[in-house]
């Protein structure tokens, strides 16, 4: 029976990721080099706190696809391994499918699989055939659910010669397809990736993301993935997530990265007069006959827009954000800084 | 309890027996793949009991045949024995803890719906009966070259037969927790040549425990080590009657109990101190 309440309000469904407040800190042994530090070190040894995730907060809705973008260092990885229940946060709040990770109770971990792309989890000596079937028994799979699932995977991913070499003699391309089969054995619902394209060749990486998203379609299934290949951002996620210093920088469409991040955009002027020179207006980034492309501080862009149409012999103007890749890059520029 | 908590719970020890299974059965046939390997490893692992074989039935004889009433016959199947419990006390140590926690290769177990100690136990004992079946043709040599002494009973055979795999859970536990350790301290393996020390002396793996000074005795009585090591020995060997044969098995029950609960205990809050370093 309905109440009237229940019949007045949509009901939201739970997100399948939920952080508030997440922190996690490490303590890092430091001393100068040399040997009289190592005596000294001896004596008063010196730690140094490393906030590697800053108080930080985002939900993620059950079959969403969502990018986790950074610089080297950023917290991503650090935030995979909390959220997976590999690492215990130093504060803040965390669930995933509504369990709490660190608790690493046997349903959550069921019910989720992280895929790095350095890790190996697969046994070093024996065909993945049989690295699969101790899966099965690990992730406790009635066989009549485990065989298809386990052949469907092996045909999607394209791996039915490798999979009966020992893992040891396959490429790292080939190791990676093997291994995202056996992470996905036991259909999780939530699948944290960090780097899964790391290191392929351009058609693996392709492979690979179509798989992804197929999965995604398929089961539903909850994605949220780290890559330093925009193609795999662009190709799979429609909502990124932006962290640098453990802070996160921007949360919302990938197509609105751009607005958020850059300082810049960048005004394409079709000239009557093509040889006029426009750097008095911005940085000149392009010239093509009579197309000059040029960037221009985001808060200077109507004015300089204005001046051009004033001043120049203007056929057409186009003014637009910078592409995607331009802003990732910047974000991760600043990494290395 | 209910029921369907009865039926969940024979449901999981089936599944947990099925992971052991299949666990043991991919060791093997990883020990297979390296099997030149784990041979001569095994060799390089005899000469330690070989030097005290020697040794010992050297002195008996030497002394009129027998050292406190041990024969050298008796000092040949103590340490024939020896190696078969050797081979089957041998577990994850502290320094593949160390390992794997300073690498961050605990991950992938951390991610698995079970405990990891479950899948060091089910791949040390999937390991055995490969090493085993090696041993016995190094084993029948060792009886033709020492004449041991040895006429056990069925009932002495039975316990053996346990003892050995309580022995195993013992020393795993034992050395689980210790690698523990590294969770706090990244370096344990000077606590593990404590352990070892400790062991040598008090287990019965460098000399039989009756021929130590009665005070040394009382203290291994109450220490786990002799059940790791002497006892499954002396269950096959010596003279122990069902009383002492049982009260055996007990205290390996006790010491189970009690180590594979400090165990847990530990690894409850070591874990948290995980840092998942490069993994």
């Amino acid at each position: 029976m309905r109440t009237g309440e229940s019949s007045r309000f949509t009901l939201m469904p739970e997100p399948a990721v939920r952080v508030a407040g997440l922190n996690k800190t490490f303590l890092v042994p430091e001393r100068e080099a040399g040997l009289r530090a190592a005596v000294k070190s001896l004596v008063r040894r010196k730690h140094r706190e490393v906030r590697a995730v800053d108080e930080i907060a985002f939900e993620i809705q059950p079959g969403e696809v969502v990018g986790f973008l950074g610089p080297n260092g950023a917290g991503k990885t650090t935030t995979l391994k909390m959220l997976s229940g590999l690492l215990y946060p130093t504060a803040g709040e965390a669930t995933v499918l509504g369990h709490v990770p660190s608790k690493r109770e046997r349903a959550f971990l069921s019910r989720i699989t992280l895929v790095m792309g350095n890790r190996n989890q697969l046994q070093w000596d024996l065909p993945a055939l049989d690295s699969f079937e101790l899966n099965r028994a690990i992730y406790r799979i009635a066989r009549p659910d485990f065989t298809p699932l386990r052949d469907e995977l092996i045909e999607l991913l394209d791996v039915g010669d490798l999979v009966r070499k020992p893992v040891r003699n396959l490429s790292l391309g080939e190791r990676m397809k093997v291994e995202i089969v056996g992470s996905l054995l036991h259909r999780p619902q939530v699948l944290f990736l960090d780097e899964p394209t790391i290191g392929l060749d351009v058609t693996m990486q392709k492979r690979i993301r179509g798989f992804i998203a197929d999965y995604n379609r398929r089961y539903e299934a909850t994605v949220l993935l780290t890559s330093h290949y925009m193609a795999d951002v662009v190709a799979l996620c429609r909502r990124v997530i932006v962290i640098h210093h453990g802070k996160i920088l921007f949360d919302g469409p990938l197509a609105r990265l751009g607005d958020s991040l850059a300082a810049w955009k960048t005004i394409a002027v079709d000239l009557q007069n093509g040889d006029a020179d426009l750097s008095a207006y911005g940085e000149v980034i392009g010239r093509d006959g009579d197309r000059v492309t040029l960037r221009v501080p985001r808060e200077d862009t109507a004015r300089v827009t204005a001046r051009l149409l004033a001043e120049q012999d203007v056929a057409d103007l186009t003014v637009e954000d910078p592409p995607i890749e331009d802003v990732i890059e910047m974000v991760f520029g600043q990494g290395n800084e | 309890m209910s029921v369907h908590g009865l039926a969940g719970d024979a449901g999981r020890i089936r599944s947990l027996f099925e992971f052991y299974v299949v666990r043991g059965r991919t060791q093997i046939q990883t020990t297979f793949q390296y099997r030149v390997a784990t041979y001569f490893w095994m060799i390089g692992m005899l000469a330690e009991p070989i030097v005290y074989l020697v040794v010992w039935t050297t002195i008996a004889d030497q002394q009129g045949g027998a050292v406190q009433g041990i024969t050298s016959g008796e000092f040949a199947a103590y340490y024939i024995v020896w190696m078969l419990v050797r081979q089957m006390n041998i577990v994850f140590t502290p320094y593949g803890w160390e390992w794997r926690i300073r690498e961050g290769e605990l991950s992938a177990a951390l991610l698995r719906p079970l405990h990891p100690l479950h899948d060091d136990l089910a791949a040390f004992a999937g390991w055995k009966p490969v090493v085993i079946l090696f041993w016995l043709p190094i084993g029948a040599v060792l009886w033709l070259v020492f004449d041991p002494v040895l006429d056990p009973t069925l009932l002495e055979v039975g316990v053996f037969s346990v003892a050995i795999w309580g022995a195993y859970l013992i020393r795993t536990m034992f050395l689980s927790t210790l690698g523990m350790i590294t969770f706090w301290t990244t370096r344990v393996s000077a606590i593990f040549e404590v352990f070892i020390a400790a062991e040598l002396l008090l287990s019965g793996r460098l000399v039989p425990l009756p021929l130590m000074p009665d005070w040394a005795e009382d203290v291994a009585n109450v220490l786990p080590f002799k059940w790791s090591f002497f006892f499954p020995i002396d269950a096959l060997v010596g003279d122990l009657s069902t009383g002492e044969l049982l009260g055996g098995l007990a205290m390996q029950v006790f010491w189970i109990v009690v180590l594979t609960g400090l165990a847990l205990l530990v690894w409850r809050f070591a874990v948290r101190r995980y840092s998942a370093v490069g993994n």
